[in-house]
């Protein structure tokens, strides 16, 4: 939402946190999880896997929102991803 | 419920009728079918007989969804069945492959009709018994049974439920218009005298539990749908977890089992019955309906003279090799009748190996052979010389 | 890289996969993965009681996926998924029945099972995944496949008319019709939801990328390109007529939820006309 000015009472935005876990040596480089992140999280690794693909590495690890956009799209089972907060609540609200 | 299944008594009723009956004893729950003559009646009766024992009765589409639905309500745990005659069983033999392969208990009674195709659909024949052996493609064990009269066929669907759940596999029950459409004596036993088998449950914790693993007498323990144990059914190659795998090797385990499991146990399942075996110097083999025209036939050439001895086939398939073996070497002659031109005699041949003479006294189907052409038939046997 | 040697929890699918099967057979950028994994997502969401579930496949590419879900799972003959599907559900009415499987298995080889399925409306979810082809024998053309596309059985383009798969299973009755692309996963995942939860013959159809023969046959590029296909061409329309809601890939593929309706399933009807029970003795009568 925009706003003319920020309003005063306007609670500080929370956003999630996600870390992604990519297991590679199910990964068939579709692509699909580095195309459709939101946030650009991904990007097409140089490395083989067992099979010959290149499967995505995490890039840009601090911009993951936690979306799951990249668990829901990819076709394998290959990746996924984890709340932060959860797992590091007493980091996290320090 | 199981007390209530089947009234104790003397009825007269036509076969297919009696098969009813009988499956419902045996303690099935679920007929899938598709209208046909001859064996219309069986659907008819079990649209009365199953919503009054808790069972479900539904016409499918055509056969190929009559069989299907069959082996998934067998994995549901319910004893299943349907009935055809000809062009249905044509239709249903890629599942009954698919019962074979994934070894799952169901009852197909094919009240067999003159064929090729259409043919006589209201007359007898015995031509679908190298169907009921080989339809399905690939290779594979059957049984099947061959009832000559109401009561057999109210007795052989029982022991076809029974041969079904315990060795795992679809058991077809070989009848032919005659029996299915004769009215005659069926008894029904009390129902706690009809010995009933009910398919092994596996007790063994879900994980690790392999369910394609052959149990002690060669037949897997199998869960059903719902038991918790998760498992997969496929009709493609599998091994003992079930899983598909694309090799020849597991082509040969799961092939070389599932001819085993029948192979094997087969001198438990072939049941047969003679008459005057012990003094003949020719047989006559025959089965179903055509047994009754042998049977007459014989008496008959008995009183004049003649040593003839009779073999019923009460279980055509597996075929009983070692015993039309043994017969094949003391006696002169095997005289095979039966309402085709030439099927169940080819295992007489294949057994008797040239050391009797084989006879065949054929009908090209659309009536009984009459005894009769069975008489000429053991007469021209034992006067022929060695082998056709 | 952080967090390797840490405990994870693990692939959140996971304990609804066969894990020692994957990765699975289906080739790279093939969207019944995706898809696979909407039923998943739909079934972790419900919370379905995973030994009260069944899936039934036939043959194909999509055949594969009852080869992968850890629930009990038949993998049956081309065509033939439904009715075995019929005769598991009305022994078991207590499971939960989902049929998965692909266009030409359903609507081919299978399509008179699955109208009479939904006109007697036998209680299960239907997935059929439409890839426009049959991919698992190498691209022939399908009852899906759009006219003047292009299959080894239709080198110059087919000269076919596809059918509309929502419309003829909304006019055979069945009481949930919806249709989404690989692409609307979390659209998909709700439906599927939904449909399971719904009583009686639910119908969902997802449009799926086959870029290693469809598309590349029919020169569409990679599965990306036709996931921007998907993007670009996909217009919701709920509550639509199926009948308007075609699949045009130079024009509108029409996707969304188009009936939505409650009619009394084969079993109501046969405890009420055949057993004459009324609702109140609604107890499974299955002796087993």
């Amino acid at each position: 939402m925009r706003f003319w000015r920020r309003p005063l009472d306007m609670p500080p935005v929370k956003l999630s946190r996600g870390e992604v876990i990519i297991l590679p040596e199910r990964c068939k480089g579709c692509g699909f999880c580095i195309a459709y992140c939101p946030r650009g999280v991904l990007a097409l690794s140089e490395e083989f896997n067992k099979k010959g693909y290149h499967p995505p590495y995490v890039k840009e690890a601090d911009k993951c929102v936690n979306c799951h956009f990249c668990e829901i799209i990819c076709p394998e089972f290959a990746i996924y991803s984890i709340n932060l907060f959860e797992k590091e609540g007493e980091k996290a609200g320090a | 419920m199981r007390d209530k299944a089947v009234e104790k008594g003397i009825y007269f009723m036509n076969g297919d009728h009696a098969c009813c009956e009988g499956a419902i004893a045996a303690g099935c729950r679920f007929f899938a079918g598709y209208p046909i003559t001859p064996a219309t009646e069986v659907a008819e009766r079990m649209s009365i007989r199953l919503p009054q024992v808790g069972g479900i009765y539904i016409q499918m589409e055509d056969e190929i969804a009559s069989m299907a639905a069959i082996l998934g309500a067998s994995w549901g745990g319910v004893k299943a069945m349907t009935s055809t005659s000809g062009p249905g069983f044509s239709l249903m033999m890629e599942n009954i492959g698919l019962g074979v392969c994934t070894e799952t208990p169901c009852v197909i009674c094919n009240v067999q009709r003159a064929g090729p195709s259409t043919g006589l659909p209201t007359n007898v024949a015995q031509g679908d018994m190298m169907q009921a052996r080989w339809g399905s493609h690939g290779h594979y064990e059957i049984i099947a049974l061959s009832p000559s009269s109401p009561q057999e066929m109210f007795d052989m669907t029982i022991l076809a439920f029974n041969l079904s759940e315990e060795y795992r596999i679809p058991v077809l029950i070989m009848a032919d218009e005659v029996v299915g459409h004769m009215n005659e004596r069926v008894v029904i036993p009390d129902i706690e005298e009809i010995e009933i088998v009910n398919r092994a449950k596996p007790h063994a914790p879900p994980e690790g539990y392999l369910p394609y693993r052959p149990g002690p007498n060669g037949v897997p323990i199998l869960p059903n749908c719902g038991d918790g144990y998760r498992i997969h059914v496929t009709g493609l190659t599998h091994d003992e977890r079930g899983y598909p795998v694309m090799t020849a090797d597991a082509q040969a385990q799961m092939v070389e089992h599932l001819v085993n499991k029948i192979v094997l146990n087969r001198e438990k399942i072939i049941k047969t019955t003679s008459f005057y075996l012990d003094d003949a110097e020719v047989v006559v083999i025959s089965y179903g309906i055509t047994f009754r025209s042998a049977r007459s036939a014989v008496e008959q050439i008995r009183e004049a003279g003649v040593r003839a001895g009779l073999l019923k086939l009460d279980t055509v398939w597996p075929f009983p090799e070692e015993l039309v073996r043994s017969l094949a070497r003391n006696v002169k002659a095997l005289v095979v009748a039966e309402i085709n031109l030439g099927q169940m005699v080819r295992e007489v041949e294949r057994c008797a190996a040239g050391r009797c003479r084989v006879h065949l006294v054929p009908h090209h189907g659309g009536a009984v052979i009459r005894p009769e052409r069975i008489i000429e038939g053991i007469r021209a046997a034992l006067k022929r010389k060695r082998n056709r | 890289m952080r967090g390797k040697k840490r405990e994870l929890p693990g692939h959140p699918m996971d304990r609804l996969l066969r894990v020692d099967r994957i990765p699975h057979i289906w080739c790279s950028g093939c969207g019944i993965g995706t898809i696979f994994g909407g039923v998943l997502a739909a079934i972790q969401k419900l919370d379905i009681d995973l030994n009260k579930l069944a899936m039934v496949s036939g043959i194909g590419c999509t055949g594969r996926m009852a080869g992968y879900i850890k629930v009990d799972s038949f993998h049956t003959t081309h065509g033939r998924a439904i009715p075995f599907a019929t005769g598991l559900k009305l022994a078991r009415p207590d499971i939960k029945v989902i049929v998965a499987s692909g266009d030409g298995d359903l609507f081919a080889i299978g399509g008179n099972h699955l109208i009479h399925a939904a006109r007697r409306n036998i209680d299960m979810t239907v997935i059929c995944v439409n890839n426009l082809n049959y991919g698992m024998t190498g691209g022939q053309q399908a009852p899906s496949t759009p006219l003047g596309f292009k299959t080894t059985t239709t080198p110059e383009g087919s000269p076919e008319e596809p059918f509309n798969f929502c419309y003829l299973a909304a006019a055979c009755g069945a009481v949930y019709v919806a249709r989404w692309t690989a692409l609307h996963i979390r659209l998909l995942t709700n439906s599927i939801a939904e449909a399971l939860q719904k009583k009686g013959f639910t119908f969902i159809e997802i449009l799926c990328p086959c870029p290693s023969v469809f598309g590349r046959r029919n020169k569409m590029g990679n599965a990306l390109e036709t996931l921007k296909l998907y993007h670009d061409r996909s217009v919701i329309k709920n509550e639509i007529d199926p009948k308007e809601a075609g699949i045009d890939l130079f024009g509108e593929i029409v996707v969304g939820k188009f009936v939505d309706r409650e009619r009394p399933t084969f079993i109501d009807y046969y405890r009420s006309i055949v057993c004459h029970e009324t609702p109140e003795d609604n107890v499974i009568r299955i002796a087993r």
